[in-house]
């Protein structure tokens, strides 16, 4: 089982590398003439205007905790998934409670306008 | 065993004896080994990804009355070559005010976290990268990897547009990665075990017939994660130039564009594997070549069917696709797993035909309710039509009669 983890250990480090060798061979084969004028920022065709790092809208905030919550419920049923058949129905159950309290943190937030894309 | 029937694991151990018989020592001919396997899988797929681009490119044409690229080689089959050549030699515009670390980083990441799933996807029954046990969860988390690539290349650039189409893309991504997790429980469930590799081998009747709800589910997020047509918001070239990718040129640039496409492909395949039987199909255990013939057919079937959807449909706005993911695929996914998991109880494993009819009606009606729901919905809060015949005209006389009645 430990070098089925390695292998994985191995082609991950391989697939940063070869992306990296790739744009390192690009970087030695194409020019490198900078100028000020082609060095600017793009912003369809104007001057820049205010600073760069805009403000982050809170609405992404909330999308990012709603998947939080969803994604740590799904993370600790996968063992109850892996254990399906091995259980009786009192495993069903209890997946329904679970599922039904999560789902009605879901309602609760669609209800509140937590939902909508502003 | 027999090289036709089997070729690579013959391979395999044709150069483990030789190596060991070398005087190496076990360990270290088992980390070259994988070190030659892990290189060929990369190189292949990074490879394999200008034949898509050129498969895309022809058949997108066809989807749009005209021909794909035709002039660079027969059926212009180098065109892609071509680019690749082009776009090595383009230079490297590194604007003023970037972080440097961040911006050459993204997409090297970007291409990683797709390259990384092919580790884990068994091609037949003798060919794998590895078999670890928690197969889909490792497939999940490497996506999150991806969208990671997309905020380090929106604030690497110094530029509004690049964070603010980082932003919405992450969102998207992360909203659509919900149901998509929700729904990968059901084949877990039915398979009993995590591992890809278990899980084709349980397919002797593909998880298609089973639990096809929850096989669409995945295929719309599988789509929806790539930010393909109709979920392109994130790259719509005539609204955002080009998003988080606009400060890039190059190979950076074209580093995005392979993770796009080798993306598509990958999620084809981990599909295949997952719900349409992987290399599952007629004379395996004898030809174990024969499950990478199937593989590919199955992969390149559901591959077309992505393509005939990205050209075919036109795109969604950013709160119709919120809208669509957290008030309608959500609650559809979590209504399938619990339905699911309380009928495949119910039902003896041992009548088989009796549990699949179970199952069939049971998404059936799974999806004429959610159909009806949204029916109801829609005919309650209509969508107001802005603009029609009643608008004022410069030139009345040249509508049709028709028109004309409508406009009085």
């Amino acid at each position: 089982m430990l070098n089925e983890w390695l292998y994985l250990g191995i082609f991950l480090i391989i697939a940063l590398a070869i992306p990296a060798a790739a744009l390192l061979i690009a970087g030695m084969l194409s020019p490198k003439k900078p100028n000020p004028i082609k060095d600017s920022t793009y912003e369809c065709g104007m001057e820049t205007v205010g600073v760069s790092w805009v403000q982050f809208k809170v609405q992404y905030y909330i999308y990012g905790l709603i998947f939080l919550v969803f994604d740590v419920e799904i993370v600790l049923l996968y063992p109850w998934a892996v254990a399906y058949n091995k259980v009786a129905l009192f495993g069903v159950i209890e997946l329904i409670l679970f599922v039904a309290i999560l789902a009605s943190g879901l309602l609760y937030a669609w209800r509140k306008g937590a939902l909508e894309w502003v | 065993m027999n090289f036709i029937y089997d070729p690579v694991p013959w391979v395999i151990n044709w150069l483990t004896q030789l190596l060991l018989s070398w005087g190496l020592s076990e360990n270290f001919v088992t980390t070259l080994l994988y070190l030659i396997g892990a290189v060929l899988i990369c190189l292949g797929a990074m490879l394999f990804t200008t034949m898509l681009i050129w498969a895309e490119r022809k058949i997108g044409g066809r989807f749009q009355d005209r021909l794909g690229p035709n002039r660079v080689g027969p059926w212009g089959i180098f065109q892609s070559i071509a680019d690749m050549l082009k776009i090595f030699t383009k230079e490297y515009i590194n604007p003023v005010g970037i972080d440097k670390i961040p911006f050459n980083l993204a997409p090297v990441l970007a291409v990683a976290a797709v390259l990384a799933v092919w580790a884990v996807i068994p091609f037949s029954q003798t060919v794998f990268g590895s078999n670890i046990n928690v197969g889909i969860l490792y497939i999940i988390a490497i996506g999150g990897l991806g969208e990671m690539a997309i905020i380090l290349a929106g604030f690497g650039s110094n530029n509004k547009y690049a964070l603010l189409g980082a932003f919405r893309a992450v969102a998207q991504l992360i909203s659509y990665e919900v149901p998509m997790v929700i729904v990968l429980l059901i084949p877990v469930m039915f398979s009993g075990s995590m591992g890809l590799n278990e899980i084709v081998q349980a397919q002797t009747i593909p998880f298609i017939v089973y639990a096809p709800v929850a096989c669409i589910i995945f295929f719309i997020c599988s789509i929806a994660e790539n930010g393909r047509a109709p979920f392109d918001l994130l790259e719509a070239d005539s609204e955002l130039v080009a998003g988080y990718n606009i400060e890039y040129s190059g190979l950076k640039f074209g580093m995005f564009f392979v993770a796009d496409f080798l993306h598509a492909f990958t999620s084809a395949i981990v599909f295949t594997t997952i719900f349409l039987g992987g290399w599952q199909g007629p004379g395996v255990e004898q030809i174990p070549v024969l499950g990478g013939a199937y593989m590919l057919i199955k992969t390149l079937l559901v591959y077309f069917l992505m393509l005939a959807i990205r050209f075919t449909v036109p795109r969604f706005r950013i709160d119709q696709m919120m809208a669509l993911n957290w008030k309608i695929l959500t609650p559809l996914a979590l209504v399938t797993v619990v339905v699911t998991a309380l009928v495949d109880k119910a039902i003896p494993h041992e009548m088989t035909v009796i549990r699949i009819g179970a199952l069939l009606v049971v998404n059936l009606i799974i999806w004429l309710l959610a159909d009806r729901m949204i029916t109801i919905y829609r005919k309650r809060n209509p969508v107001q039509v802005v603009t029609g015949k009643l608008r004022p005209l410069a030139r009345p006389e040249f509508l049709s009669v028709a028109e004309k009645e409508t406009a009085q």
